[in-house]
């Protein structure tokens, strides 16, 4: 077994029979951060470094202990925004991680596509951390872990994803995701920051929130970002919570027990209440710890050996 | 496919194995006090909840059971020509002070067991380790013997001992095999 | 020094004809196309089973000289274009400085006539600095030597001052070129919006970017009587607009590119920067409708949009890349496999496009093989073919997004004035 891909830029191009592994890998990885002592041997004498081009203390962790509870070396290269915005090509940083011997490149950029180039010039194998607008695959794997384990499937499951469709990478990932693994996908936010071509996603683009959460098994609410506001997709936050927040009312509308899930990091109070945040049916403190177990599980996959494995470089 | 050449064990001889093997582990302990059994996944899982059947048969008490996944402690990941799954690690109990016997179905170079003995002491500190295993077949790479056997048997590196268990198998028996090349 | 090209199939796109003749070149000029015109001495080029066609024109080039040296000079781009099989082309002026006075269209002439070997036709700027504030001195432009006007990739967003613009070069008896696009609704965007773009993650720019412009641009042109050129028309809606201008009488014209008929967003998939180009590539509707606007008459020329970048500045993350693709060197055998074999142009409107209708739009003499014109000729072998290999371009760019790709029907021949400056691929020195 194993993943067909060098790198992992997308759930795009990953299979439900691929997912289904990475997710059964995943499984005993969150068996060994619960024990006391975290660590395995296996990625000893290996280095993952984490590529940062934007701020992402949660991701960025989540990636190191993920290599260290496997005992990889981890490191991370700063590579502030402002470096990107100097004119620095992504193909600079790349020379200096071949230079370090790097085995897994884990890279966050602000710009769609980046982790394609980054993995096309590079020997290593490159991890998507977030790519513009393009995809966050880890993320979504993440999400989908936290549905097979609370709900024991994904398969049919109701799935409402709530809020700025057109700049979520998270978005992206996690309808490929759930689509993929069978589920029926709804979405629902301002029509100005819904994408053209959903439909081609074979998901379901609802005209109210009312008719995404209605007997949703899960909610996967999205940060809306207040820039967005600024640049006149949407008139105001309290108009957006208003039409789109989750609150404990709305919870009501999705089945008994239906999960809510949110990326992180939150606007308590506008797209979700902190109500709901931090209410019995939110899941998502549980899914910052199924991160680091899907973050295992990929890296044991991608570099935990098999000749086969290393035969596709 | 590598050619059958000799059965070693039938379904009477792995019973009878696992039986005396059963008494030489409460003998050798005195019984069954802080007593755990620890099968080595995959074969070794089966071989663990017999013998621990087999241990309540004679006893009248269960001793716990668990089940070592080693693949992550494993040192041949990088000659193997496809890379094992990972499955759980299934110890539902505290090892802290435990008398703990591994429990696989061949013992060969015995990296295997030093592998599952770095899984086992991240799990926690047991008074003392034992080893049982159904078939013994020699060549061993590392300082590393058991304590339980259920038979030795000479082999040539060329050979494969295939131990076939009903849980997994569907039949029972252990047959020596050739391998092609 | 006397030329005479031999048996090919000579196709003048003035008189509608296609037959088997000899054209005889003398002083630079076409002196006589005949049957069996005896040899006398001359050097004798053998067109049997080629077509001879008035030299192509390809009205929509970017030279990059002055200031971007590094992408293209007057020098490689006039080279590009002869491998390509034109005789002339119009640069655009986006240089630095801007085309946007009389002594930069000279300069742009000048170093033409010293180092080029097609000849060249600058187009002025709109407006100054194409900054679309103020109008650039259009009247010295043309006296200077310019051909047409346009601020190609910084559209003139006021409608008040591209209307006076219209005004103004029509009393000059100019055409107003123009990259119809509103940057309000393109603005940030890379490729087509749709649902590749949304796969990608890439903002996009929807077709009523493009739209809204050509018919903002047709109603001016029909107010003011100025003859509109819609540059590199993309969508099916614009292909609309513009057919139904020309039904009621609005003097316009069009043109679409090798890419804009070949290729769709999809293309994009992957994050070739080569696929970034301004319009982008669009929808499989929008490519069967610029074909058919070409194949109607809706759409006048084919043009390149010839776009030259450096290796470095197109080996970024797409949305960093600058927009543009080379096209000089590929846009007759796209044209050929694309659209000449698959029947929906036939060799002679094919070829019409790319010599007497971009001649006519610019009002140059060019484009026929009239007796005592200029003997600008290019020779394609319809059956010649071969794979694009970006390396062996005589253009200093090598953003093609057409690499590998197998094309029936190159050119072999390039004449200009007379004076071969390619054969069988190879530009002369």
């Amino acid at each position: 077994m194993g993943l067909s891909g060098k790198d992992l830029t997308g759930l795009r191009n990953v299979s439900p029979g691929e997912i289904q592994l990475i997710l059964d890998t995943a499984a005993p990885m969150k068996e060994i951060i619960k024990r006391q002592i975290k660590k395995v041997p296996i990625l000893r004498g290996r280095t993952v470094v984490t590529v940062f081009y934007e701020t992402s203390t949660r991701t960025r962790t989540s990636f190191e202990l993920a290599a260290k509870y496997l005992s990889a070396d981890a490191v991370n290269i700063a590579a502030a925004t402002s470096s990107v915005k100097k004119g620095e090509s992504l193909k600079d940083t790349a020379r200096t991680i071949e230079a370090m011997g790097a085995d897994v490149v884990a890279l966050r950029h602000p710009m769609a596509g980046a982790a394609e180039l980054l993995g096309g010039c590079l020997g290593a194998r490159v991890i998507n951390a977030g790519d513009g607008a393009h995809e966050h695959p880890t993320q979504a794997l993440l999400d989908l872990f936290t549905v097979r384990e609370k709900k024991g499937r994904i398969e049919g499951l109701k799935v409402a994803i709530i809020g700025d469709i057109l700049y979520s990478r998270v978005a992206r990932s996690d309808i490929w995701g759930y689509t993929k693994m069978g589920a029926e996908v709804r979405l629902a936010g301002p029509a100005t920051l819904m994408p053209p071509g959903m439909e081609k996603f074979g998901v379901k683009v609802c005209s109210c929130l009312e008719e995404a959460l209605d007997g949703a098994d899960v909610i996967n609410v999205l940060r809306i970002q207040l820039e967005r506001q600024q640049h006149g997709l949407f008139p105001n936050l309290q108009e957006y919570s208003r039409l789109f927040g989750i609150d404990r009312e709305r919870l009501r509308l999705a089945a008994p027990g239906a999960l809510v899930m949110h990326p992180g990091p939150m606007n308590r109070g506008v797209e979700i209440s902190a109500e709901v945040a931090d209410g019995l049916q939110s899941v998502i403190n549980e899914q910052v710890t199924n991160g680091v177990a899907v973050r295992m599980a990929l890296l044991y996959l991608l570099i935990g050996g098999g000749a086969q494995n290393e035969a596709n470089y | 496919m590598a050619k059958e050449k000799a059965q070693i064990l039938d379904q009477d001889g792995i019973r009878r194995s696992l039986t005396r093997i059963a008494h030489e582990i409460i003998e050798r302990n005195k019984g069954i006090d802080k007593l755990a059994l620890i099968g080595i996944r995959r074969r070794g899982a089966p071989l663990a909840e017999r013998l621990a059947v087999r241990i309540k048969e004679i006893e009248g008490r269960a001793a716990p059971v668990g089940i070592l996944d080693i693949t992550l402690y494993r040192d041949d990941l990088m000659t193997l020509e496809r890379q094992p799954l990972v499955r759980s690690t299934e110890v539902p109990f505290p090892v802290l002070g435990k008398t703990v016997v591994l429990v696989d179905d061949v013992i060969y170079t015995g990296r295997t067991i030093r592998a599952a003995l770095d899984a086992l002491l991240d799990l926690g500190r047991p008074r003392v380790i034992q080893l049982a295993v159904l078939v013994d077949r020699g060549h061993r790479e590392l300082p590393i013997r058991a304590d339980y056997v259920g038979k030795n048997v000479p082999t040539s590196k060329k050979e494969v001992v295939s131990v076939r268990l009903k849980e997994i198998d569907g039949e029972e028996r252990v047959v020596i095999l050739e391998s092609p090349d | 020094m006397k030329l005479i090209i031999r048996g090919g199939m000579v196709i003048d796109p003035v008189t509608g004809s296609m037959s088997e003749k000899d054209i005889l070149v003398s002083k630079g000029r076409i002196a006589g196309i005949d049957a069996g015109i005896g040899s006398n001495g001359a050097t004798v080029i053998d067109a049997r089973g080629k077509l001879v066609a008035p030299g192509l024109i390809d009205m929509h080039v970017h030279l990059r000289e002055p200031g971007y040296e590094p992408k293209e000079t007057i020098y490689t781009g006039t080279r590009a274009a002869a491998r390509g099989g034109f005789t002339s082309v119009a640069c655009m002026p986006n240089t630095n400085p801007v085309a946007d006075n009389a002594a930069v269209v000279s300069f742009i002439k000048d170093k033409a006539a010293a180092q080029g070997v097609v000849n060249v036709y600058p187009i002025g700027a709109i407006t100054r600095g194409s900054k679309g504030g103020e109008l650039a001195g259009l009247g010295d432009m043309r006296e200077a030597g310019a051909v047409a006007f346009s601020d190609d990739g910084s559209p003139v967003m006021n409608a008040g001052l591209m209307r006076r613009a219209m005004q103004y070069a029509r009393m000059l008896g100019m055409t107003i070129i123009s990259h119809c696009e509103d940057i309000n609704l393109s603005a940030g965007g890379s490729m087509h919006e749709g649902y590749i773009s949304t796969v990608l993650g890439l903002k996009g720019i929807p077709s009523s970017a493009e739209e809204v412009m050509v018919a903002r641009d047709i109603i001016l042109a029909g107010e003011t009587g100025c003859r509109l050129h819609i540059a590199h028309v993309s969508t099916a809606g614009s292909v609309r607009l513009v057919r139904e201008a020309k039904a009621r009488g609005v003097r316009v014209t069009a043109e679409a590119t090798p890419h804009h008929f070949t290729l769709t967003d999809e293309a994009v998939l992957g994050y070739d920067t080569t696929t970034k180009v301004n319009p982008p590539l669009r929808l499989v509707e929008d490519v069967a409708a610029v074909k058919e606007g070409l194949a109607d008459g809706t759409i006048d020329v084919i043009a390149t949009d010839h776009a030259p970048h450096t290796l470095e500045e197109k080996d970024v993350e797409y949305e960093r890349a600058p927009f543009g693709l080379v096209g000089l060197e590929t846009a007759v055998g796209l044209v050929w496999t694309e659209l000449v074999a698959t029947g929906f142009l036939t060799p002679l409107q094919a070829i019409t496009m790319m010599s007497q209708n971009p001649a006519r739009v610019l009002g140059i003499p060019r484009g026929t093989l009239e007796i005592g014109a200029d003997a600008d000729i290019t020779i394609i072998d319809p059956d010649f073919s071969g794979v694009v290999d970006p390396v062996q371009f005589a253009g200093k760019g090598r953003n093609t997004p057409f690499g590998g790709r197998l094309l029936k029907g190159l050119p072999r021949a390039t004449i200009v004035g007379g004076r071969v400056v390619m054969q069988g691929g190879y530009v002369n020195r």
